[in-house]
């Protein structure tokens, strides 16, 4: 695949050479998807592995050490009643809070992910975007979430933005050779259109995404099942063209098991159980976690459960 | 573990059904003359469900005279008097769906995510768009004052039990017909549930009838001297003998018969969209769809992509109980059609075609037949021809837009074409030369009563739906 990107021009050709979405078709069978009705033992297992695969985040400007702190215990321990539930698999948060994070964490397995380059609008010179994933490498993330020159790809510098992702995954190694898993956000409710959304997915994950990601939740826009299921079906081609396995983050939006169950279901029947794990799929979300125990809660103990049995945090 | 799916079966409680059934004639329920009865069958677990009356012939003159009698009173009404009971009609329809979605999956065998998603909700959208047209019919286009024909006879298929019974009264009764409908013999029970919708909306008696039977049933109703329209929709075998019987005589006839729908995809269609365009337009309803696209016309050039494509969807249907909420393909309607649709695929065998089908457990009791598709199959094999009416794919290839036209309309019937093309000219383009009734452009299956349905050649003739299906109700010369 080296070829495609020998060029601008090699790249625009391959990437507006990829096979269009019918909108239309693409959003009949994300909401056909979303009519699987999971219940008793199927929801249970669904609960406790959207619970595994959350991305907890905060991203406010009003972020203080001790919120940041409070989250990760929440992390750490989802359900004070109920220490069997899973924990989540990575807590969320700007640059300057990863040390704060991975203090907090300790060796409690939940990964720290820092989102970087000029969250969330991109709008910032190259070397400033380098400068803040690296110190957010530097501090200890474990994965960085970064965001694509929106601007750049809507005006068809194509090589731009690979060269962009490419310079940020360099920068993401660390001194010992290992690296910082790379999520790449499209911010796909500014792309605007299911064929930007394909291109997109390809171009990053050519340029070497470990992680494909939908929003920063920042916008009016963010992860729609139909966007995600794009993005999986991406995915899957991708592997079967190129052999490389690449992880899905729909973010923003998805607030309630019921929509996350949903997402569950996509992964299910597009790319499979293999996907199905935090390792290759993740959620971007801060209050479905909440969600996620109230019905965890009903489905243990029989009753309802309500939001003063799950921490505010 | 794995993310099976638990079962999730929608409760069977919602639907009363009696142990057995009389005829729904001049607004009541009577017996047959006869004491001949049927059973019907719940095709996914051979349970019997109900015992229906057989109307004899001295019955459907009963249902023909009651009809009749009631035609000079419901044809005067004006038209506004007469939406009001279509309204009525479709909102009983709503309110019961639930009701009816149950009902219609167990007596058919369709999955009830495709009952609850896709049948009910059409059939109380047809009801809705006839009553809109009742008040209106100076205005369709037919004259200051279209007329009545009179008495409709009306036999339907058992694929669509309630739909196909929502497109025959609807336009009827809007247009200022009574009828006399027959549902098809495995798949009587929604009709008589309609029939108690009728009475619930306090609609005139006679003006519904429905009488249950077998072919014989049938042949009395549309060969009966007192009905003035014969509505069928079924095979193309009975489809002819029904204008053999009507020829001669003054009655007008429509015919909605079988198809071998060619669904056509090109090497620029979205491929992902028009892989679930090729799965639902054959796989929709056990593929028992007059308009399935069971010709799957794929270019050579991208045959190899799109097969590997179609596979790995395939192997993610689930084929089981239909009242389970996540069962794609329900069961087969009859043994009988088991048995044809079997014999179909063993001569695509027999004839040298490929055959291939995902590893799928069937259930042990009731029809079953797994999604099957045919590679390598040519114009010459039975599968490319005669209409299989089951979840059985024939795959050829062509090579240009002129191959693929020529092929798609090589066949006696004109019923249903897609298109999958990301070119709009081409789409156009295809439309204009393609001899079939319906042409879907990247998508299948998609239904809307504004939408005038019906077929060229051996498909039938006379159109449903839209403002042209009143016509086929009006005496318009």
């Amino acid at each position: 695949m080296a070829d495609v990107t020998a060029s601008d021009g090699a790249l625009r050709r391959f990437l507006h050479g990829l096979p269009g979405v019918d909108a239309v078709g693409l959003e009949a069978r994300a909401a056909a998807l979303g009519t699987r009705s999971i219940k008793t033992t199927a929801k249970a297992y669904a609960i406790d592995l959207a619970i595994s695969m959350i991305d907890l985040t905060t991203l406010e400007g009003a972020d203080t050490p001790g919120k940041v702190r409070a989250l990760c215990a929440k992390g750490v321990n989802p359900d004070p009643t109920d220490r069997g539930a899973p924990k989540v698999a990575a807590i969320c948060v700007y640059p300057d809070m990863v040390g704060t994070a991975k203090a907090a964490l300790g060796d409690s397995g939940i990964h720290v992910a820092s989102v970087a380059t000029a969250f969330p609008s991109g709008r910032a010179g190259m070397p400033v975007k380098l400068a803040d994933t690296t110190e957010a490498v530097a501090a200890g993330a474990d994965e960085i979430d970064m965001v694509i020159d929106r601007g750049a790809f809507l005006s068809g510098r194509y090589l731009s933005v690979f060269e962009e992702i490419q310079q940020v995954k360099a920068a993401c190694r660390r001194a010992d050779g290992s690296a910082a898993h790379l999520k790449v956000i499209f911010e796909t409710g500014e792309l605007s259109t299911y064929d930007n959304v394909r291109r997109a997915s390809w171009l990053a994950m050519l340029a070497g995404a470990d992680f494909i990601k939908t929003s920063t939740g920042k916008v009016a826009v963010n992860a729609t099942p139909p966007v995600t299921l794009l993005m999986l079906e991406a995915v899957r081609d991708f592997r079967d063209a190129v052999g490389v396995r690449v992880g899905v983050k729909p973010a923003g939006g998805i607030r309630t098991t019921k929509d996350a169950i949903k997402y569950l279901v996509m992964v299910n029947e597009t790319l499979g159980e293999e996907w199905l794990t935090g390792e290759w799929f993740r959620f971007g979300a801060s209050s479905l976690l909440n969600d996620l125990l109230m019905q965890r809660q009903k489905l243990s103990t029989g009753r309802y459960s309500g939001p003063d049995y799950v921490t505010v945090d | 573990m794995t993310f099976a799916y638990a079962p999730a079966p929608e409760s069977r409680s919602v639907v009363d059904i009696a142990p057995s059934y009389g005829l729904f004639i001049d607004g009541e329920f009577t017996e047959a003359a006869g004491a001949k009865v049927f059973k019907t069958v719940s095709p996914a677990s051979e349970e019997v469900l109900s015992e229906v009356a057989h109307a004899a012939a001295e019955d459907v003159d009963r249902a023909v005279r009651a009809a009749r009698k009631a035609f000079e009173k419901w044809s005067a009404l004006p038209g506004a008097e007469r939406a009001k009971y279509l309204f009525r009609i479709a909102r009983i329809i709503q309110e019961r769906s639930r009701e009816l979605a149950v009902l219609e999956t167990l007596d058919n065998g369709k999955p009830i995510r495709e009952s609850r998603d896709s049948d009910l909700p059409l059939v109380a959208a047809h009801f809705f768009y006839y009553a809109g047209w009742a008040d209106k019919l100076p205005y369709a286009g037919f004259g200051a004052d279209p007329r009545p024909l009179g008495v409709a006879g009306q036999v339907i298929p058992w694929n669509f039990p309630l739909l196909m019974l929502a497109w025959k009264i609807a336009p009827a009764l809007a247009a200022g017909n009574t009828v006399v409908l027959k549902p098809a013999e495995t798949t009587p029970l929604s009709a008589l549930f309609f029939a108690d919708i009728c009475r619930q909306a306090g609609l005139p008696k006679g003006v519904v009838n429905i009488i249950t039977g077998d072919g014989s049933t049938g042949a009395e109703l549309v060969t009966h001297p007192g009905v003035d329209k014969v509505a069928f929709t079924g095979s193309t075998e009975v489809g002819k003998a029904i204008a053999r019987t009507v020829a001669g005589t003054d009655k007008k006839l429509t015919l909605e018969l079988g198809g071998k729908a060619a669904n056509i995809v090109f090497d620029d269609a979205p491929v992902d969209q028009a892989v679930e365009g090729i799965v639902n337009g054959i796989f929709f309803n056990q593929g028992h769809v007059c308009c399935a696209g069971s010709r799957l016309l794929v270019q050579e050039s991208v045959a190899d992509e799109i097969l590997d494509a179609l596979k790995r969807r395939m192997s993610t249907l689930r084929v089981g109980d239909p009242l389970d909420k996540n069962t794609d393909i329900g069961a087969i309607n009859s043994p009988e059609q088991l048995a044809r649709i079997r014999e179909l695929a063993d001569a695509g065998e027999a004839e040298g075609a490929e055959r291939w089908a995902p590893s799928c457990e069937l259930p042990s009791t009731g029809y079953w037949f797994a999604p099957t598709l045919f590679t390598g199959v040519t114009q010459a094999h039975r599968i490319a021809r005669e209409e299989i009416f089951g979840p059985v794919l024939s795959v050829l290839t062509f090579r240009t837009p002129a191959e693929a036209v020529e092929k798609a309309n090589n066949t006696p019937y004109g019923l249903s074409a897609g298109v999958w093309t990301e070119k709009g000219s081409r789409i156009l383009w295809m439309a204009d030369k393609l001899r079939a009734g319906i042409v879907w452009a990247n998508t299948f299956n998609k239904f809307d009563p504004a939408s005038p349905f019906g077929g060229y050649k051996e498909s039938g003739f006379g159109r449903e739906g839209g403002r042209h299906g009143l016509e086929a109700y009006l005496n318009v010369g």
